[in-house]
């Protein structure tokens, strides 16, 4: 089954970098549009998280909010309970923002876990079984290091997305859309997973480092 | 404790995605819950679904935002850690406590169960199986995740031990037996009937909704 992890076709530092027209493109679009970088994101969501911040909150909800709302479109909600569930789940990133642990995953991550449990909850009812916490609570200020690190990753993460042939991106979208059931994702061979190799195992570094 | 046996990714994508039948979670989340290797891979996949979010963009009706300032209250404070036990918090809160609060029903041959209440699609059940012992053996319908959460077990493909995940499809036909000097408790989820090779084990199926 093809999606063992081993060989990283698609590795993102492996890719070749200079003459791709369309990565450049993007590049500099990315300078010239006003500054949104995820790590923005992250430094949002502390001054929620922190100091109940309201501003930063309406600055998240404007990226974020439109974003949760197409997702669940594309889960196949319907427009008028898509936009209630997202801002459902906004109201939940300000409730529970002391969960919120920037060196861990990235805003966009988070939201993603949120809005991925609010569909849970509104298609089957179902209860979802969540891993147990890890004591983090009582770390110091988290490495700057691993705050740019999990915001550059959805930054990454985003652009090998769009790079992705056309099938491939459908077909990750599909699984995350939750389209796709555990046996179809194991049936299929398409799954260009190798972009992800080298993120785990920097989490895998950071959880053995913090646990001993 | 070392941990040989993983979760695959499709497991963990699925249930990263939010797709998994509820029993099937519970073994994913039981199992993250013991292992940082999955822990890791688990939070990898959560963030291409943080990528995917990212690229799904719709424009919102008017006043969206100040609908939801309106109602922001005080945030929840950090509830404590629930004190260490010997299982994983999402095994207890679906038994209602630690190993001492399972209601165990007898199988014959000293193996009992313990039917845990998920949703339909999927059954979880807390298998024991004293040392020594055997289970029928069965080979599968549909998909079988066993997690070992005391002791050991052998099977035709290799030893399982604490921790240890072994996922079973159509092709495998096993008679997993506990290992000597410790009973084995496991959790496994089933999304359809076992098929049992003996007739004794295949009359008592429907009973006990293995």
């Amino acid at each position: 089954m093809l999606l063992d992890l081993a060989p990283a076709p698609m590795t993102y530092s492996a890719m070749p970098s200079p003459p791709n027209p369309r990565r450049q493109a993007r590049f500099v679009k990315a300078r010239q549009a006003p500054v949104t970088q995820d790590q923005d994101w992250a430094a949002h969501m502390i001054a929620v998280r922190d100091k109940q911040d309201k501003a930063a909150f309406a600055a998240l909800f404007q990226h974020f909010a439109p974003r949760i709302k197409g997702f669940l479109m594309k889960s196949g909600t319907d427009a008028a309970l898509a936009e209630e569930c997202a801002q459902d789940v906004m109201a939940t990133l300000w409730n529970k923002a002391q969960l919120y642990d920037p060196a861990r995953a990235s805003v966009a991550t988070w939201v993603f876990t949120i809005a991925r449990n609010r569909r849970i909850d509104i298609a089957r009812r179902a209860k979802r079984p969540e891993p147990e916490l890890l004591d983090w609570a009582q770390d110091d200020a988290p490495d700057q290091a691993d705050i740019y690190e999990a915001a550059q990753e959805t930054k990454r993460l985003t652009a090998a997305l769009a790079d992705l042939p056309e099938k491939q991106r459908a077909l990750i979208q599909r699984a995350f859309y939750g389209d796709l059931s555990h046996s179809e994702i194991a049936a299929e061979t398409g799954l260009p997973l190798g972009t992800i190799k080298s993120r785990i195992r920097l989490a895998l570094d950071r959880l053995r480092q913090k646990m001993t | 404790m070392t941990i040989r046996h993983h979760l695959s990714d499709p497991l963990l994508i699925a249930y990263a995605a939010g797709t998994l039948p509820e029993a099937f979670s519970l073994v994913v989340a039981t199992h993250v819950s013991m292992c940082d290797d999955c822990r890791a891979r688990l939070g990898a996949f959560e963030a291409v679904g943080g990528a995917v979010v990212e690229s799904s963009s719709v424009a919102l009706s008017a006043g969206c935002l100040e609908a939801v300032l309106a109602r922001l209250g005080t945030p929840e404070p950090v509830s404590p850690a629930k004190p260490k036990s010997q299982l994983p918090t999402p095994l207890q809160d679906y038994i209602g406590g630690d190993l001492a609060a399972v209601k165990w029903r007898r199988l014959g041959m000293g193996v009992r169960q313990a039917i845990l209440p998920t949703s339909k699609g999927a059954i979880a059940r807390l298998l024991y199986i004293p040392a020594g012992q055997a289970v029928p053996d069965h080979g599968h319908r549909g998909t079988e995740l066993t997690l070992v959460l005391q002791g050991a077990f052998r099977d035709e493909t290799d030893r399982f031990g604490t921790g240890d995940v072994e996922i079973s499809g159509q092709e495998l036909e096993h008679t997993p037996v506990a290992e000597a000097g410790c009973d084995c408790i496991c959790l496994a989820a089933t999304d359809a009937p076992l098929r049992f090779n003996a007739l004794i084990p295949r009359l008592l199926q429907p009973l006990f909704r293995i």
